[in-house]
């Protein structure tokens, strides 16, 4: 997709700074009619709300490497995978505000986004994406093209039946998949090392027979070229395999979340070491941008993103009627 | 031995402590309530399930039992629904009584297999020689805007299937002595309870979700409807949130001259058929509504209960209101148009008493 790295840093680059942007606007929406009260279905933006502020290299340093013909499918906290992916950001943002001109005409929200254009979904079911994107591998072999598919899932999600089911599959019929775990250390409450019995799930890997890959530290450069081996490998037929990258979660696992079983100072240490100002800085160091190009690219971020919230508040909400419609295509 | 006053007065109020004490309480704080009285009368008794130690539950149902009982018997799993659920049932054939959480009923459908091919069924497989007490409990319902995968009631997807008791209390009083029964049970019961009901500070704040609940311990049946408003003329049937509605609608139907009777059904599975055509034979008229899908659902099995054995005394068809047979949606106008209120509870009654 990309020429060469310096494109392609400069792609992550701008993907993480939209998905952070996006989502410090999220946090602000969603909190929209939730003051001083707070009420989950209050509000303009209603519902279960997963932010991914932190976790944005494990989906963009990834994602450069794939087509709008690559499929991904991704999770409950889909927002940095969606916008990496392409999703057409107006509609997205349209979808979470429960508007008609949304993704799914406002039935689905914010954890059921849905673009086959650009070859992207995602669920609120923990771990069941995993065989869609296993499904969507087979059918690129079959079909005969070099598509891949990625399966994004979260820590927890490898705990899952689904998980092991998908993993067998896919190295037992030889499929293009990668699966990218991202490990932000908490499933809701519950820690990693409460709830997985290996420190690292790459080393799971061995059990599938195929090759495993641990990036520490969210470090984009890392996940990016770790990520163009595993698509590479699965282009050329040579099977799939499992990307864990140590990931942080800003936030709580949803908004509201009082996130008592967390130490304070545990986001203030993570934050100390963002991503994005991580990559800013190489990009400036290795004088792949300027200052001013950055500032530039910010300022379209920013433009890119207020009008997709633009769109998705101007938009009609649909008529009641309208929740009758689709059932059957 | 001279008289002792002082002595007099305390025996009296400790007597008053242990058998009359009732406080407030929301849905949450009745089923905590009603965990940690078991837990210390049973040491067989723990609880499974994802963010029930430190959290508390995500729904506030183990609030509190953490630091009481410590993670031996309150124990976080990983997202392993089909694991801890199926563990749950070789723990109960080894003479324990697990409770475990399905954090959202929507989430069945991950470990469907173990629930209703093995712990639904393996009592009955067994001719009975393999007893199965465990508590199933799953957090239901709707009206928040969480959409199709966390928003279902399902009664009626339990409801169908043998071989486990369902039930779905909407008062904590209710909640709390259901709750022991179904701890008490020998049998595997679902224990459902909405999250709008467990009167959490982060959601709608309802009437309904605060109630007295005695301190003392004590059961109430796992098989019986409840009738929560005395009327004459309409029957309205409803479990959870369709029983407030129902309220609702009961005291503005009072003004329009017509007297409602409000059923709480509490228990899906068995159904209490005694109170539902008892009912009837008074009013002759029957509304049915559910938060579960339309077809095959709980409006669908009351209606045919009442047409197949209490025909005589109906004096206008029933009238079934549900989920109009969609997924749920997400925006708001959306989901508000397909879940009944008490408005469309009124519209029936008034189309019923006309008719």
């Amino acid at each position: 997709m990309k020429k060469n790295s310096k494109q392609d840093l400069l792609w992550i680059y701008r993907k993480m700074k939209t998905s952070r942007y996006f989502e410090e606007r999220m946090e602000k929406a969603y909190l929209e009619g939730k003051q001083p009260v707070f009420n989950i279905g209050a509000g303009p933006v209603p519902g279960e709300m997963h932010l991914s502020n932190g976790q944005e290299p494990a989906a963009a340093s990834m994602i450069v490497n794939l087509t709008k013909d690559d499929t991904v499918t991704a999770t409950h906290r889909p927002h940095h995978q969606a916008i990496a992916k392409g999703v057409d950001l107006k509609k997205m943002t349209a979808e979470i505000f429960g508007k008609k001109t949304g993704l799914g005409k406002g039935k689905g929200g914010h954890m059921h986004l849905f673009d086959p254009i650009v070859k992207f979904s995602c669920g609120g079911i923990v771990g069941a994406g995993i065989p869609h994107a296993v499904g969507a591998a087979l059918a690129n072999k079959k079909k005969g093209t070099d598509r891949v598919a990625v399966a994004f899932i979260g820590e927890g999600a490898v705990n899952s039946g689904a998980f092991h089911e998908s993993m067998n599959l896919a190295a037992l019929w030889n499929l293009p998949l990668v699966v990218v775990v991202e490990d932000n250390s908490w499933g809701i409450s519950v820690s990693k090392k409460n709830s997985t019995c290996v420190p690292t799930n790459d080393v799971r890997a061995a059990a599938y027979g195929i090759k495993g890959y641990g990036v520490r530290d969210n470090d984009p450069l890392k996940m990016y070229e770790v990520s163009k081996e595993a698509v590479e490998r699965a282009r050329k037929g040579e099977g799939p395999s499992i990307i864990e990258i140590e990931t942080y979660r800003y936030l709580g696992h949803f908004q509201g979340d009082p996130e008592l079983y967390r130490p304070k100072d545990e986001v203030s240490k993570l934050r100390a070491k963002d991503p994005i100002e991580r990559l800013k800085k190489y990009l400036l160091e290795e004088t792949l941008a300027s200052e001013e190009d950055l500032r530039v690219l910010d300022q379209e971020i920013m433009k890119e993103v207020d009008n997709a919230y633009e769109f998705a508040i101007n938009s009609a909400y649909p008529e009641p009627e309208e929740a009758l419609e689709d059932v059957f295509v | 031995m001279p008289f002792d006053r002082t002595r007099m007065t305390i025996n009296y109020l400790t007597m008053e402590a242990t058998k009359q004490i009732t406080r407030k309480l929301t849905g949450s704080k009745a089923m905590a309530q009603a965990l940690e009285q078991e837990m210390n009368r049973d040491k067989n008794i723990f609880i499974m399930g994802e963010d029930v130690g430190k959290y508390g539950g995500i729904f506030g149902s183990t609030t509190g039992l953490y630091e009481k009982f410590g993670q031996e018997r309150i124990m976080d799993t990983p997202i392993s629904e089909t694991g801890f659920i199926g563990a749950a049932i070789g723990a109960a054939a080894e003479g324990l009584r697990p409770i475990v959480e399905l954090m959202f009923v929507d989430f069945h459908g991950v470990v469907m297999d173990q629930i209703y091919n093995h712990m639904a069924k393996i009592p009955y497989m067994s001719g009975g020689s393999v007893k199965l007490p465990i508590v199933l409990l799953t957090a239901v319902g709707g009206g928040y805007s969480d959409a199709a995968q966390h928003s279902q009631t399902l009664y009626a997807s339990f409801g169908h299937l043998p071989g486990m008791k369902v039930v779905a209390p909407t008062f904590p009083n209710d909640i709390k002595g259901m709750l022991i029964s179904a701890i008490r049970d020998d049998n595997p019961v679902v224990f459902m309870f909405h999250k709008t009901l467990q009167g959490l500070g982060w959601m709608d704040q309802l009437d309904a979700s605060l109630g007295p609940v005695p301190e003392e311990v004590y059961t109430t049946p796992l098989d019986k409807a409840k009738v929560v408003r005395e009327g004459k003329d309409v029957t309205i049937v409803g479990v959870q949130m369709m029983t407030v509605e129902a309220l609702k609608a009961a005291d503005k139907l009072v003004e329009r001259g017509i007297d409602a009777e409000v059923i709480d059904l509490r228990s899906i599975k068995p159904i209490d058929k005694e109170t539902l055509l008892k009912s009837v034979a008074k009013t002759g008229r029957m509304v049915v509504v559910d938060e579960d899908y339309y077809s095959y659902g709980i409006t669908a099995e009351v209606s045919a209960i009442v047409a197949s054995e209490g025909f005589k005394h109906l004096k206008a068809p029933i009238a079934r209101l549900a989920i109009p047979d969609v997924p749920i949606p997400y925006s708001r106008v959306l989901e508000k148009y397909v879940i009944p209120d008490a408005n469309d509870i009124i519209n029936a009654v008034e189309n019923m008493v006309t008719y």
